[in-house]
């Protein structure tokens, strides 16, 4: 079975919890935050202000550049604040508040549930819905989807992979997705292949979903060019590179090169379903699927939330938080940020809240480095963690960048295998953030 | 024995040979450098802290050498005897700078900024910070991590344990920067070192409004510009929502120190003013004149007039330890 070449790491996948929940729609929020930054590149430019009437489905932040993606209110109602929210860091950031009044929809968008199977739209008009809808990676990245799938003059694309890994453990968000809106997956597929003008997709599913495997076999059975992939299970395997990889072996060279470079264009499951109601029912990206889990909620689920709603309704639609001390993390535990603010919204890249006891998120004290090489083995981009780590801490910033701190995708597969529990993830992202800023400051500089 | 003796030889003959090729080499090669370069670095502390903007004390000693002018150059270790010192020696004008002192703005000690969550990261505040807000909800306070204690080349700053906050020991203090350079939160300032450890500043950097302050920390600074509008020095400003004493205008005159309501506005080394009836500010500035050292005579005047031989009174003791 196909795989990733080097590094990884095996955690338990965790995901019995909410594995067999149906996805659940969540009743609809009161209030809603929206924050103006919830994808890579530039913050949205808010459109509305406080008093305005907004529609479900409205533009209320428009794209400030290319590198940037628009948002539409997700509830009908007063925008009663455009103004500084804390956020699930509890840093404060530009959101916009609305207030619930009915459920109105803007019009033209269709909310039945028929299957549009048709698509006789241009590529042209297919990137342009997608644009219009915001849509940006769901998978966590959120990076804007119709940035990936603008090809680059000169460059062709040879494959679609649609990402349907889901390699973090707990998480089910993406696997209920595919199980549950298969068909819509499949027509989300043929639309994407029809933008960016190719015959052959992927759909990269590890091998602990088995049941997604065979169900999206059947309905990509009769769908020319679209294969079903099983993966071996291993952790980071939905990452970009890893999953190109994987599925046609080929290695993206490092940055500033692309998946582009290597004729691949990777998009997530849930994302290409948005991409479907976007071009086919002209439904712009209001509403994502959260897993919300872990081994003390009483009832994990999989609901299908607004965006802005508030976190805590949702850990509440679950079953509250278990009791005693406990860790809540926006994502799951590799990659997951942990959270300090539950009234923080539900944002584009939000597949999963991770509720762990005091116990589970314990992190063992570290000790020394034994030098091991574990990490080295384990990283799946072939760095030297600890040397990265220990350089950080001097802050020898040169050495970092020489030794392509900015390869890192920040899996933590070095982390979870140290055997001392070393922090060597805390120290190289620090690392990260100072080399790109470094690098920044000379690109400007040029200019 | 011959074998011993013409070994003996040969290597004795080898070593006068490559002694006369090596003085002529060094004669050819010679590099000519500066004697007083070495004489500076003597003079300078040697603690290669990098305070000075250069990577040790050598390389400074070699600007302050080559320069013609070297009034930008400033040792913060040694201070103006070592400047003045070295210039007598070189035969230059000394730069001048009134000593200064690190002072960590953040008055949000564990009673009065309660922790909301904890942090099980790698202790760093460097880490921290770029993870999230932090153990309190103030996005801007001091972390508690002690980047800036591993920074110091000194020993002179140190978690408090008790406030959680990190202290600054004035006595040991060089003002080199590298703790201002080291905290991700920039909550380090240097200010003004007023004899005697004393000081008066605004003990928070916290550029939220008033409410989002007070629901974080009970000693942050509001915004509320009382302690502007009392100071009869130009020293304060509001911005941002936060107030600025700039340490170069402030006389110590404790005013403002009264008029903050949520007491951001830290003292040290001296006694705050006694709440005088706010009807009379003659009054109130009265017994400020009488606690002041430096002060001749009492009477409104005095607190200027003691304002102003305050920071005069520095070089002279500096002079007395010579």
């Amino acid at each position: 079975m196909k795989t990733f070449p080097i590094g990884g790491i095996h955690p338990s996948d965790n995901k019995q919890w909410s594995k067999a929940s149906a996805i659940e729609a969540m009743p609809l929020p009161d209030t809603v935050t929206i924050p103006l930054a919830q994808h890579i590149g530039a913050p949205a430019v808010a459109k509305v202000a406080k008093g305005d009437k907004v529609l479900t489905g409205q533009l209320i932040a428009e794209a400030a550049s290319f590198m940037s993606a628009n948002i539409h209110s997700p509830i009908s109602g007063t925008v009663t604040a455009v103004d500084l929210v804390p956020n699930a860091q509890g840093l404060r950031q530009m959101m916009i508040t609305i207030k619930r009044e009915g459920d109105e929809w803007a019009e033209g968008i269709d909310r039945s549930d028929e299957l549009v199977k048709e698509c006789n739209l241009e590529a042209s008009e297919i990137l342009a819905r997608i644009k219009n809808a915001g849509i940006v990676g769901m998978g966590g990245a959120t990076f804007p989807t119709h940035v990936k799938l603008s090809i680059p003059a000169g460059k062709k694309a040879e494959f679609l992979i649609i990402n349907g890994v889901e390699c973090e453990p707990y998480l089910t968000s993406d696997y209920r997705t595919m199980l549950e809106y298969g068909e819509r997956l499949i027509v989300g597929v043929r639309i994407l292949m029809k933008a960016i003008d190719v015959k052959k997709a992927f759909i990269g599913v590890e091998n602990n979903k088995p049941d997604a495997v065979a169900h999206l076999r059947e309905l990509a059975a009769g769908v020319e060019g679209v294969e079903v992939v099983p993966l071996k299970v291993r952790y980071p395997q939905g990452g970009e590179k890893q999953l190109i990889a994987a599925l046609t072996g080929r290695q993206v060279p490092p940055p500033p090169a692309l998946p582009i470079d290597v004729g691949a264009v990777v998009c997530n499951a849930s994302t290409t379903v948005a991409v479907y109601d976007a071009v086919q029912k002209n439904k712009p990206l209001i509403e994502r699927v959260v897993t919300v889990t872990g081994k003390h909620v009483a009832q994990p689920k999989n609901l299908l939330a607004r965006m802005g709603t508030p976190i805590s309704a949702l850990v509440s639609m679950a079953g509250g938080l278990p009791e005693g001390d406990v860790k809540v993390l926006n994502g799951g535990p590799m990659m997951g940020r942990a959270m300090v603010n539950l009234d923080s919204p539900v944002t584009k890249g939000c597949s999963g809240i991770t509720i762990l006891d005091g116990r589970e998120a314990q992190r063992s004290a570290a000790t020394v480095c034994i030098k091991c090489a574990k990490c080295v083995e384990a990283c799946p981009m072939g760095l030297e963690p600890f040397f990265l780590s220990k350089m950080s801490k001097r802050k020898s910033w040169d050495v970092v960048e020489a030794n392509r701190v900015t390869d890192c995708i920040e899996c933590g597969s070095c982390q979870y295998t140290c055997p001392a529990s070393m922090p060597l993830l805390d120290f190289i992202r620090t690392g990260k953030q100072t080399v790109m800023g470094i690098i920044r400051a000379r690109a400007a500089a040029k200019k | 024995m011959s074998i011993l003796l013409f070994t003996v030889l040969t290597l004795c003959v080898l070593g006068v040979l490559s002694a006369v090729v090596l003085y002529f080499v060094a004669q050819k090669f010679k590099v000519e450098e500066d004697p007083r370069i070495d004489e500076v670095e003597k003079m300078l502390p040697g603690a290669n802290c990098g305070g000075c903007g250069f990577a040790g004390c050598r390389a400074m000693a070699e600007a302050l050498v080559k320069r013609d002018d070297i009034s930008e150059l400033f040792c913060p270790v040694g201070g103006g005897d070592t400047m003045k010192a070295i210039a007598t020696y070189l035969g230059k004008a000394a730069p001048e700078k009134e000593p200064r002192v690190a002072t960590v703005r953040c008055g949000g000690t564990c009673e009065k900024r309660p922790r909301t969550n904890t942090f099980d990261g790698a202790r760093s505040c460097a880490v921290a910070s770029s993870l999230y807000v932090g153990e309190t909800a103030c996005a801007y306070g001091c972390l508690g991590y002690g980047d800036c204690v591993t920074a110091c080349a000194f020993d002179a700053i140190h978690i408090n344990p008790e406030t959680g906050l990190a202290e600054v020991d004035a006595e040991k203090c060089t003002a080199c920067g590298a703790c201002v350079k080291a905290c991700p939160k920039g909550l380090i300032e240097l200010r003004k070192k007023w004899p005697k450890g004393r000081a008066i500043y605004v003990s928070c950097m916290s550029r939220d409004k008033g409410a989002v302050v007070m629901k974080a920390c009970k000693a942050g600074c509001i915004g509320c510009g009382k302690c502007e509008k009392v100071c009869e020095f130009g020293a304060i400003k509001v911005e941002n929502n936060l107030a600025f004493i700039d340490s170069d205008k402030c006389r110590l005159c404790r005013k403002c120190v009264n008029e903050c309501p949520t007491g951001a506005i830290k003292i040290i080394g001296l006694a705050p003013l006694p709440k005088a009836p706010k009807a009379a500010p003659a009054a109130a500035a009265a017994p400020a004149a009488k606690t002041e050292t430096a002060a001749p005579k009492a009477g409104p005047a005095a607190v200027k007039a003691a304002a102003e031989t305050a920071p005069k009174v520095e070089p002279v003791e500096n002079k007395k330890e010579k």
